[in-house]
C-alpha cells in the first residue's frame, strides 16, 4: 500500500513538474522544473526496482545535462522581456492534440488491457537479486558491442559539440610553446667585433 | 576436324581484315595476294572436307565452338553443322569466290577501290560460308544478315553514282522485309521448339506441327504453315522471289565480278539452302510447299518474259538469274529438294560464268553494258565467246550441259507431283525453257554474232581480256559443261545428301523419277524425245530468227504487240506500284507519326508534360515548406495522432 | 499494488505534455530541447516498466543507450544552439526560416 501511495505522489509532483517546464516564461525556471522532473523519475524507478538507472539518471541527467542546461541558458544573453509575451493563440489546438493523445494511449492502455497484460503485477524478485548485477551481466556479455558503439557515439557527440562551439579569438596574444623551445642562440644575439675603443 | 572448319570460314575474314585495315600499306598485290591465298585456302580444305564426307564415310560434324549467350535457358551458340548439304555448299561458295578474286585482278584493274574490294568479296565469302556452315538458327541469320550487308557495300561500290546508291538502299530495304518475315519465323521455332539448334528443332517439329495460332476465336493457322512460310518471306527477300525480286535487277549497279558472286551464285541462294535446310519443317506443311511452289513458277515464267526486252547485257543475266531461282524455288515447292539444291550448284557455275564472260564483254566494250551497241566480237574475243556459248548451252538446257540434267531432272519432278499449283507451275517451267532459251540467245547472237554496231574507236581497242579474266572462266566452263555427268546420279537418285535433307515417302517426286533413271547417258538420250530439249531448240531457232537473221522481225513484232512490250519495259509495274503506292504511304505514315506521335504525345505529353508537372506540383509543394521547425513537428504530431487513430479503429 | 497501466498512463500522460510543449513552444529552443528530454523520460518510463513487468533486463539495457543517445543529442544539439546564437544574436523558434521553399 505504501508504494503505491509514494507513487502517486510522485507522479502527481512528476506531472505538474512537466506542465511547469512547457508553460514556464523564463527558461532557467524550465530547466530547473526540468531537473525536479528528473528527481521524482528516479523515485518512482527506484519503487520499480530498477535503482541503477534511477541513480544513473540522477547522476547522468540531474549532474551533467541539465546543469549543460542550465549553462547555457545562463551563458546566452536572452532577451527575457521578449521571452515573456505569453502564449500564442493557438494553444486551444496544442491542448486539444495532446489531449487526444492521451485519449488514445490510454484507450489503448487502460480500456483495451493490452490483450490483458496492462493489469500485470510485478514478478517477485529472488532474495539476493541485485539489479545493478543483472544489468552488468547483461550489458558486459551480451551487449559488450553495442556497449563499445555507445561509447564511440560518446566520443564523436563530444568531438562534435567542440568542434562546433571552438571558436578562436583574433587578436589573441598566446605562447608559442614550439616555437620558443626551438629557437637557437644565434637567433637572439648578435655577436659584434669592434675594436674596444676608437684609435686616434 | 574443328580446326579445319574453322579455318574455312575464318581465312577469308583474316584476309579481309588485313586487306580492308591495311591496304594502303600493303598495296595492290598485297591486297589481292592476301585475299586470294585466304580463299585459296578454304576452297582447299573445303574440297577436303568433302572429300572426307563423301568419300571417306566420315560421319557429319554438328557441334558448337563457341557459346556467344545463355538467355532464358536459350542457348545462342557459334558452331558447325557440316553434313553433305553444307559440304557441297562450301565447296561451291569457296570454288566460285576463288574464281571471282582471281578475275577481279583483271576486272578491277584500274579501279581507285581495288583493296576495299577485295576486302569486302572476302568478307562476303566469310558471311556466307558462316551462313551455310550454321548449326542453329541465330548463326543462320548473323550470316544472312551479313551477306546482305556486304551486298548493299558492294552495290553501291561506285558511291558516287547516283544510280548506284539507290540501287543499294533499294536492295537493303526489300530485303527487311523479307528478314522481317524470316525474324518472325525464327520467333516462331523458337516458340514452339524452345531452341535455336537445328538439331532439337528438325527432333521437336511435331510439337509446331502440333501447335495452332489462335488469331482470332473464328481464325485459327496451323503454327507450321505459319513458321514456314514466315521463313519463306526471309528466303523470298534473299533469293529474290516475287514480289521481293525487284532489288536484284537493279543490283547490276555494283562491278560486274559481284554481281557473278553474290547476285548469281551464292548469297541469292541463300533461301533455297535455307529452305531446303528446314525440309524437315517444310514437309510438313502442304500449304507451305504449295506457297513455295506457286510463288516460284510466278517468277520462273513472268521474270524470264522480261529478259527478252532488256537490253543491258547484266540485267538480261540478272533476270535469267531470277528466272533460274523461279526453277529452283519450284523443286523445293514439290519436294524435290535435292533437284533444287543441284540445279543451285550446276547454276552458280554456269551463270557465274556468264556474268564473268558478260564482264569480260564490257570491259572490251569500255564499260559499255548496251547489247545495241555490241555484235559481232566473236573473231575478238574468241575465248569469252566458246566460254559464253558453253554457259549459255548450260543454262538453255543442251543436252548434256550441267544445266540440262539439273533443270530437266526438275521439270521431270514437277511433272511427277500432284500437289496444289503443280499444274500452273508444269506449264511455267516447261514454257519457261522456250523463254530461257529464247533470251539466253537473244542476249548471245545480239553479243557476239552479227553486225559490228559499236562505234570506231571502241572497235580499234577490241581486244580478248588478260589471263586473269579468262582463265576463270575457262575453269568455270569445265563444270559447267561436264558436272552433270558426274553428279546426277547420286545428288539426285543416289541417297547423297542422306540426312540432311528429309523428304516424306508420299512427297518423293524425285524417287518416281529416279525409277527411269539408268544412268547419265540414257537419261540424256531419253530427253531428247522429251518436251523440254524441243522447247529450248525452238527457243534458240526463234531467236536466231529474230535477232540474227532477220531483225527487222523483231522491231515488227514489237510494234504489233505494242501493250505487251509496255509492261515488260515497265517490269509488270511492280517498281511503280513501290515507289507510288508503298513508298508514298510509309512516306505518310512515318510522317503522321512523327507530328502526332513523337511530337505531340512524346515530346509535348511524356517529356515536356511530365517536366511541367514536376514544375507545378513543385510549386504547389513549396507552400508546405515554410521552413519554421514548429510546422514540421505539427506534422510528424498530426502523423503521431493518426497512426494513434488508426490503432485505435483497428482494434 | 501498482500494475502495469498505472506506470504506462503516466508515460502516456508525460508524453503528451511533452507533444504539446513542442508545439505550443515558439520562442525558445532550448525549452524544445527540453521538451524532446521529456519524451525520452516518457519512452524511458516504458521500457523500465516493461522490463520489470516482464522480468526481462533487456529493456533496462535499452535505457541505458537511451540515455547514452540523449546526452549525446543534448550536447551536439546545444553546441549548434551555441553556433546559432553566435550567428544570429537570437534562438527564436520562429527566427529560424531558412529552409523556406
Amino acid at each position: 500500500m505504501f508504494p503505491t501511495i509514494l507513487f502517486f505522489t510522485f507522479a502527481a509532483t512528476l506531472i505538474a513538474a512537466a506542465l511547469g517546464v512547457i508553460l514556464a516564461r523564463n527558461p532557467v525556471y524550465s530547466a530547473l522544473l526540468l531537473v525536479l522532473c528528473f528527481f521524482n523519475s528516479a523515485v518512482i524507478w527506484l519503487l520499480l526496482d530498477a535503482e541503477f538507472l534511477g541513480i544513473v539518471l540522477v547522476l547522468v541527467y540531474v549532474g551533467a545535462v541539465m546543469v549543460l542546461f542550465l549553462f547555457v541558458v545562463m551563458m546566452l544573453d536572452i532577451n527575457l522581456a521578449e521571452l515573456r509575451k505569453g502564449l500564442a493563440s493557438y494553444w486551444p489546438l496544442a491542448v486539444a492534440i495532446a489531449g487526444f493523445v492521451v485519449f488514445a494511449m490510454i484507450n489503448i492502455i487502460v480500456v483495451k488491457h493490452l490483450g490483458g497484460m496492462s493489469m500485470r503485477t510485478a514478478p517477485a524478485l529472488a532474495a539476493n537479486y541485485s539489479n545493478t548485477r543483472e544489468l552488468g551481466t547483461a550489458l558486459f556479455t551480451r551487449y559488450a558491442y553495442p556497449a563499445q558503439i555507445a561509447a564511440v557515439i560518446l566520443l564523436v557527440a563530444s568531438v562534435a559539440a567542440i568542434v562546433l562551439t571552438l571558436r578562436r579569438r583574433t587578436g589573441g596574444k598566446p605562447q608559442n610553446i614550439a616555437q620558443q623551445v626551438a629557437v637557437r642562440a644565434k637567433d637572439r644575439v648578435r655577436i659584434v667585433k669592434m675594436a674596444s675603443e676608437k684609435r686616434p | 576436324m574443328q580446326s579445319i572448319y574453322l579455318t574455312i570460314a575464318l581465312a577469308p575474314l583474316v584476309a579481309a581484315v588485313i586487306a580492308g585495315l591495311f591496304g594502303k600499306s600493303i598495296g595492290r598485290a598485297g591486297a589481292h595476294s592476301i585475299t586470294i591465298l585466304g580463299v585459296g585456302i578454304s576452297c582447299i580444305l573445303s574440297c577436303y572436307v568433302l572429300y572426307q564426307i563423301v568419300f571417306a564415310g566420315q560421319a557429319p560434324f554438328n557441334g558448337a565452338v563457341y557459346t556467344w549467350l545463355v538467355s532464358d535457358g536459350v542457348t545462342m551458340d557459334v558452331g558447325f553443322l557440316i553434313d553433305r548439304l553444307s559440304a557441297l555448299m562450301m565447296v561451291v561458295v569457296t570454288f566460285v569466290s576463288l574464281m571471282v578474286h582471281v578475275y577481279t585482278i583483271g576486272y578491277m584493274h584500274d579501279d581507285a577501290g581495288y583493296q576495299r574490294f577485295f576486302s569486302y568479296i572476302s568478307l562476303f565469302t566469310f558471311s556466307m560460308l558462316m551462313l551455310v556452315m550454321s548449326n542453329n538458327f541465330v548463326q543462320l541469320f548473323f550470316g544472312w544478315e551479313a551477306v546482305g550487308v556486304v551486298s548493299y557495300l558492294l552495290i553501291g561500290f561506285w558511291y558516287t553514282r547516283p544510280t548506284a546508291i539507290f540501287a543499294n538502299l533499294k536492295a537493303f530495304l526489300v530485303n527487311r522485309v523479307g528478314d522481317f518475315g524470316f525474324v518472325l519465323g525464327i520467333a516462331a521455332v523458337l516458340r514452339y521448339t524452345g531452341s535455336m539448334d537445328y538439331a532439337t528443332v528438325f527432333a521437336h517439329a511435331d510439337q509446331i506441327a502440333a501447335a495452332q495460332i489462335h488469331v482470332s476465336s473464328s481464325i485459327v493457322w496451323p503454327a507450321i504453315t505459319f513458321t514456314c512460310i514466315c521463313l519463306f518471306v526471309g528466303a523470298m527477300g534473299k533469293s529474290a522471289q516475287v514480289p521481293l525480286h525487284v532489288w536484284l535487277p537493279d543490283s547490276m549497279e555494283g562491278p560486274t565480278p559481284i554481281s557473278a558472286l553474290i547476285h548469281a551464285a551464292t548469297m541469292v541462294t541463300a533461301g533455297i539452302f535455307m529452305v531446303a535446310r528446314m525440309s524437315p519443317l517444310f514437309e510438313l506443311s502442304e500449304t507451305a510447299l504449295s506457297t513455295v511452289l506457286i510463288i516460284g513458277s510466278t517468277t520462273a515464267f513472268f521474270m524470264g518474259l522480261l529478259g527478252i526486252v532488256n537490253n543491258d547485257i547484266k540485267r538480261v543475266v540478272a533476270y535469267s538469274t531470277l528466272s533460274q531461282l523461279g526453277y529452283m524455288t519450284v523443286a523445293l515447292g514439290v519436294s524435290a529438294y535435292s533437284a533444287g539444291i543441284f540445279h543451285l550448284m550446276t547454276h552458280a557455275f554456269f551463270k557465274a560464268l556468264l556474268f564473268l564472260a558478260a564482264g569480260s564483254v564490257i570491259m572490251a566494250m569500255h564499260h559499255e553494258q548496251d547489247m545495241r551497241k555490241m555484235g559481232g566480237l566473236k573473231k575478238y574475243m574468241p575465248i569469252t565467246y566458246w566460254t559464253c556459248l558453253v554457259g549459255s548451252l548450260a543454262l538453255i538446257g543442251f543436252p548434256g550441259s550441267s544445266g540440262f540434267f539439273s533443270k530437266d531432272a526438275l521439270i521431270d519432278a514437277v511433272h511427277e507431283s500432284h500437289r496444289t499449283g503443280s499444274g500452273y507451275a508444269y506449264f511455267c517451267v516447261l514454257t519457261g525453257v522456250f523463254i530461257t532459251a529464247l533470251y539466253t540467245f537473244r542476249m548471245f547472237f545480239m553479243t557476239f554474232e552479227g553486225k559490228e554496231r559499236m562505234d570506231h574507236h571502241t572497235q580499234e581497242h577490241l581486244h580478248e581480256s588478260p589471263w586473269v579474266v579468262t582463265v576463270p572462266l575457262i575453269l568455270l566452263a569445265i563444270p559447267s559443261a561436264l558436272i552433270g555427268w558426274f553428279a546426277v546420279k547420286p545428288v539426285l537418285f543416289g541417297d547423297y545428301f542422306g540426312g540432311a535433307i528429309h523428304v516424306l515417302p508420299a512427297n518423293d517426286v524425285l524417287g518416281r523419277v529416279g525409277e527411269e533413271f539408268h544412268g547419265s547417258g540414257a537419261f540424256v538420250w531419253s530427253a531428247l524425245t522429251a518436251l523440254p530439249v524441243w522447247f529450248a531448240a525452238l527457243g534458240v531457232f526463234t531467236a536466231w530468227v529474230f535477232f540474227l537473221k532477220r531483225p527487222d522481225l523483231a522491231d515488227s513484232a514489237e510494234r504489233r504487240f505494242k501493250w505487251l512490250h509496255t509492261i515488260l519495259v515497265n517490269k509488270y509495274g511492280f517498281d511503280w506500284f513501290n515507289e507510288h503506292v508503298i513508298m508514298v504511304a510509309a512516306r505518310a505514315l512515318g510522317g503522321g507519326l512523327w507530328r502526332f506521335g513523337d511530337q505531340i504525345v512524346i515530346d509535348e505529353g511524356l517529356v515536356n508534360g511530365s517536366a511541367r508537372t514536376v514544375g507545378w506540383l513543385g510549386s504547389v509543394m513549396r507552400y508546405a515548406q515554410s521552413g519554421y521547425l514548429y510546422h514540421y513537428a505539427f506534422a510528424m504530431i498530426l502523423g503521431l495522432a493518426s497512426f494513434l487513430l488508426w490503432i485505435l479503429w483497428r482494434t | 499494488m501498482i500494475t502495469l497501466n498505472y506506470v504506462l498512463t503516466l508515460s502516456a500522460i508525460l508524453f503528451a505534455i511533452a507533444v504539446a510543449g513542442v508545439f505550443l513552444n515558439r520562442r525558445n529552443i532550448i525549452v524544445l530541447l527540453m521538451c524532446i528530454e521529456l519524451m525520452l523520460l516518457a519512452v524511458n518510463f516504458n521500457f523500465v516498466a516493461f522490463s520489470r513487468y516482464l522480468g526481462d533486463i533487456g529493456g533496462q539495457i535499452f535505457v541505458f543507450f537511451i540515455l547514452t543517445v540523449a546526452a549525446a543529442e543534448a550536447a551536439i544539439g546545444l553546441a549548434i544552439l551555441v553556433v546559432v546564437f553566435r550567428e544570429r544574436r537570437s534562438i527564436e523558434v520562429e527566427d529560424l526560416d531558412t529552409l523556406q521553399g
